[in-house]
């Protein structure tokens, strides 16, 4: 059997206003190249959950990151953090699109990276991974996984306008990952989603899935659903791999 | 459900996390993902100190059914002390 093995440690990169954040990567051993992805953590926080999902993509041999959108709350528990930011109303969608710059041109640079970069987040994550794709065009691919308010009525200072406005800005083709029996968002707002994107001729694809609703791959919550969480990853990755090969 | 369900309301009192005890400064309510009970959503409460590190928290996750017997219980409360 060939031998394996990764790197995974902890860095500071410069992100939003040049704020240094903290970020975690994770890639196989090796000169590479690599193609790089970029991951958005959920709004239950940066914590062990997405951990294990940068491993994951680096076990599929890519070179992965995923930053903290949550440095600038304070230090803590991820748990702890993460109920901070939702009392102060989450994160400011102009930070997220600084912060995942910073992440995907560190990618960019590394001598072990393809110069191919794509990005992918949940639930809060896949709502700014469809806004940051829309927001600039570094980047060759965008998955969201069940983005709740791409579709939103209730904007604030920090979200000011819903990211399905900027649907034409769209600069990469994108995958969107749904489940059927999700309230938010729910099937009438995936519609809405898809509409956007037809209207405006955009590449993507958008899986949909019955018996399923939100965080359906997240294997310790109640919500997964094992069949359709492996043909979402089956998915996940063959999209990756038609977009991001040198 | 990815919401934006939260409800914030100033409080004076104290609470407890696993470091000790804190005065608050607010409850913060939502419904939204639990992080530990096995609900896909919950009611979850927060009693906070926001001038502190995140830390300063004391936290529940609750049924919707939960909620409802607690706000019930908490009503009936206040309405024999006063």
């Amino acid at each position: 059997m060939a031998y394996e093995s990764m790197v995974a440690e902890m860095i500071t990169i410069r992100g939003h206003n040049n704020d240094p954040i903290s970020a975690y990567t994770a890639r196989p051993m090796g000169p590479g190249p690599f193609p790089g992805v970029v991951l958005i953590h959920h709004l239950p926080g940066w914590g062990e959950h997405y951990r294990e999902m940068t491993r994951k993509f680096a076990h599929h041999g890519y070179a992965a990151i995923s930053h903290n959108l949550y440095e600038r709350v304070g230090t803590g528990s991820a748990d702890d953090v993460a109920a901070k930011a939702r009392a102060q109303g989450g994160v400011a969608d102009a930070q997220v699109v600084g912060d995942t710059e910073a992440a995907v041109q560190w990618l960019k640079v590394q001598p072990y990276v393809n110069g191919k970069v794509g990005v992918i987040g949940s639930c809060s994550g896949g709502r700014q991974t469809f806004y940051y794709a829309c927001h600039t065009k570094s980047i060759d691919a965008a998955v969201e996984l069940w983005g709740g308010r791409v579709v939103m009525d209730d904007v604030s200072e920090k979200q000011p306008v819903a990211p399905i406005e900027f649907t034409k800005n769209l600069s990469c083709p994108l995958l969107g990952i749904f489940g059927n029996e999700d309230r938010a968002p729910s099937p009438e707002q995936v519609d809405q989603h898809e509409a956007e994107l037809k209207k405006h001729g955009k590449n993507y694809e958008f899986h949909r899935y019955d018996g399923a609703g939100h965080g359906f791959t997240y294997y310790h919550r109640p919500m997964y659903r094992v069949e359709q969480a492996l043909d979402a990853w089956e998915k996940i990755f063959a999209f990756f791999k038609k977009h991001l090969a040198a | 459900m990815c919401t934006s369900i939260v409800e914030i309301a100033r409080a004076e009192g104290s609470a407890r996390s696993v470091t000790g005890w804190f005065s608050l400064t607010h409850s913060v309510v939502c419904y939204d993902h639990p992080q530990h009970a096995l609900l896909d959503d919950a009611i979850t409460i927060d009693f906070v100190n926001d001038q502190l590190e995140p830390g300063a928290r004391a936290a529940v996750e609750l049924t919707l059914e939960s909620a409802k017997a607690l706000s019930a219980a908490l009503l009936k409360a206040i309405d024999a002390s006063e």
